[in-house]
């Protein structure tokens, strides 16, 4: 079980190195499409990593409706632990 | 001869190759007679009987930024690294040109294989749910092409010839069709290889078209030596930016020269083996004089495509002897760079431009002993030292498993 903070973390690590966004970009209201140029393969990829460093799989229909930084964030929180 | 609206000249030259990061320091070392060719030191090369390689002489890492790298194949970084280099050089990019009317051609032998065979290991290993979501665009034989549509912005079409080891020179001849087609307003071709991988690499072993040369690596290519034993594979991409000539004149563009006529031809012969007598690239070099209006006796210098392969270089002599005949300065700087593949005919065509530029014809390095074959021997072959010459039209010929021959012709601007 990883506190929110923790999730944060990980999630601009994984960010940072599947789509190059700057750590202190990755803040809960930013969308990944809008605001920080990640495409729909990036987030694949993404999810992938999520699943590698929290254990918590996102399923492909819950992947088209996490927008934002937040949204990933509340689903690995709810799926983990 | 005067210049017509359908023109094409060359505006931009790129290239990141074995033997330099960039077009200049590629050049400097061929005429300095340096070799890319050096032998694997990795572990797997062990049970290979052909152990040499030509690598780049700097990774695109250090021109293409790790996010970005990681997403294309190392064909389409080599592609991108090449192209950018020939756009900036070009200056087309702030020439106002409409991105609708900009176009990209570029060719690949194999293409993204080292993506296709590296995504293999992932699936063996960790089943298909871990395979890469860019693994088919960065293995598709278009990647190349279309990373550089990417990088330039072209909005007029992006293709991708794919003739083996023609490729790069039937990008060129596409690009040359486009134009006075009126296609395009600007195409920017060329030709991208990159698969230095056992695979690949065990494949043209078995086919003994690899030099086993293993303990003499820079003499390990050696074209139209009676000792050669096969080609040696090398990696990069070259690029050239093509525009009409009155739209380069108008601008005040640099041209480095004209892509004056090329031909295409297929043996109809044999999958892989070239035709004895170089039928079809004879009949090749032949159209492309036609098509640039001038006779074998205009022609100064032939880049050869020469890959000291034994049948396919003497196969080669017979078609230039044939078709141009014994006047012209005749190299093959294959010697030094290995074989580019899908890159080597738009990297040997910026070598032609070169050459006109400078009025020097580079030197064929290794050759020892003149092959005795009597095509070989009639042929005016550059040894050694690169020759001061005067010409005005140049040759480039490039073949591909396939049966696949290309011929370029290029003039001075």
């Amino acid at each position: 079980m990883s506190s929110t903070a923790e999730i944060q973390t990980g999630l601009a690590e994984i960010l940072e190195e599947v789509a190059g966004v700057a750590p202190a970009d990755a803040t809960p209201e930013k969308s990944f499409t809008e605001d920080l140029d990640v495409d729909s393969l990036s987030m694949v990829e993404i999810a992938t990593a999520v699943e590698d460093k929290f254990g918590v799989a996102i399923p492909d229909d819950e992947l088209g409706g996490i927008k934002t930084v937040g949204d990933a964030i509340s689903f690995i929180e709810k799926n983990n632990g | 001869m005067p210049v017509t609206t359908t023109d094409v000249v060359v505006t931009g030259l790129g290239a990141t190759t074995p033997l330099g990061a960039d077009v200049a320091s590629t050049w400097d070392a061929l005429l300095t007679g340096r070799s890319g060719v050096t032998r694997i030191t990795d572990a797997w090369v062990d049970p290979f009987p052909a152990k040499l390689v030509a690598r780049l002489a700097q990774e695109p890492s250090e021109k293409i930024d790790r996010v970005r790298s990681r997403r294309l194949d190392r064909s389409q970084q080599v592609a991108v690294v090449a192209a950018e280099e020939a756009w900036s050089d070009s200056g087309a990019g702030d020439a106002g040109y409409d991105a609708l009317r900009i176009a990209v051609v570029i060719g690949t032998g194999i293409g993204g294989a080292m993506t296709l065979l590296d995504q293999d290991d992932i699936l063996e290993e960790k089943g298909p749910k871990r395979v890469s979501p860019f693994t088919i665009p960065m293995l598709m034989p278009n990647g190349p092409a279309a990373a550089v549509g990417l990088a330039i912005g072209a909005r007029g079409g992006v293709h991708a010839p794919v003739s083996a080891c023609a490729s790069g020179a039937e990008a060129i001849r596409w690009g040359l069709d486009m134009l006075r087609l009126d296609r395009a307003d600007v195409v920017l071709v060329g030709g991208a290889e990159a698969c230095v991988h056992p695979l690949p690499m065990a494949g043209f072993a078995s086919m003994r078209a690899m030099s086993t040369r293993n303990d003499d690596p820079e003499h390990a290519s050696r074209p139209f030596d009676a000792g050669r034993d096969g080609f040696v594979l090398a990696e990069g991409a070259a690029c050239l930016v093509l525009e009409r000539a009155d739209a380069a004149k108008a601008r005040g563009a640099k041209v480095y020269g004209t892509v004056a006529g090329a031909g295409a031809t297929s043996d109809g012969s044999d999958l892989v083996a070239p035709h004895p007598e170089g039928e079809g690239a004879q009949r090749a070099i032949g159209a492309a004089l036609r098509d640039a209006g001038l006779s074998a006796s205009d022609i100064g210098h032939v880049n050869a495509h020469a890959t000291s392969t034994p049948v396919g270089d003497v196969a080669e002599a017979a078609a230039i002897l044939g078709a141009i005949g014994d006047h012209a300065a005749v190299t093959a700087t294959k010697s030094q760079t290995g074989h580019l593949l899908g890159a080597a005919g738009a990297l040997e065509s910026v070598f032609c431009l070169l050459a006109l530029r400078d009025q020097v014809v580079p030197g064929t390095a290794n050759i020892e002993q003149l092959d005795d074959a009597a095509a070989v021997q009639a042929l005016d072959i550059v040894r050694g030292e690169p020759r001061k010459a005067t010409f005005s039209a140049a040759v480039n010929d490039s073949f591909g498993f396939g049966g696949h021959n290309i011929a370029l012709v290029f003039t001075t601007a």
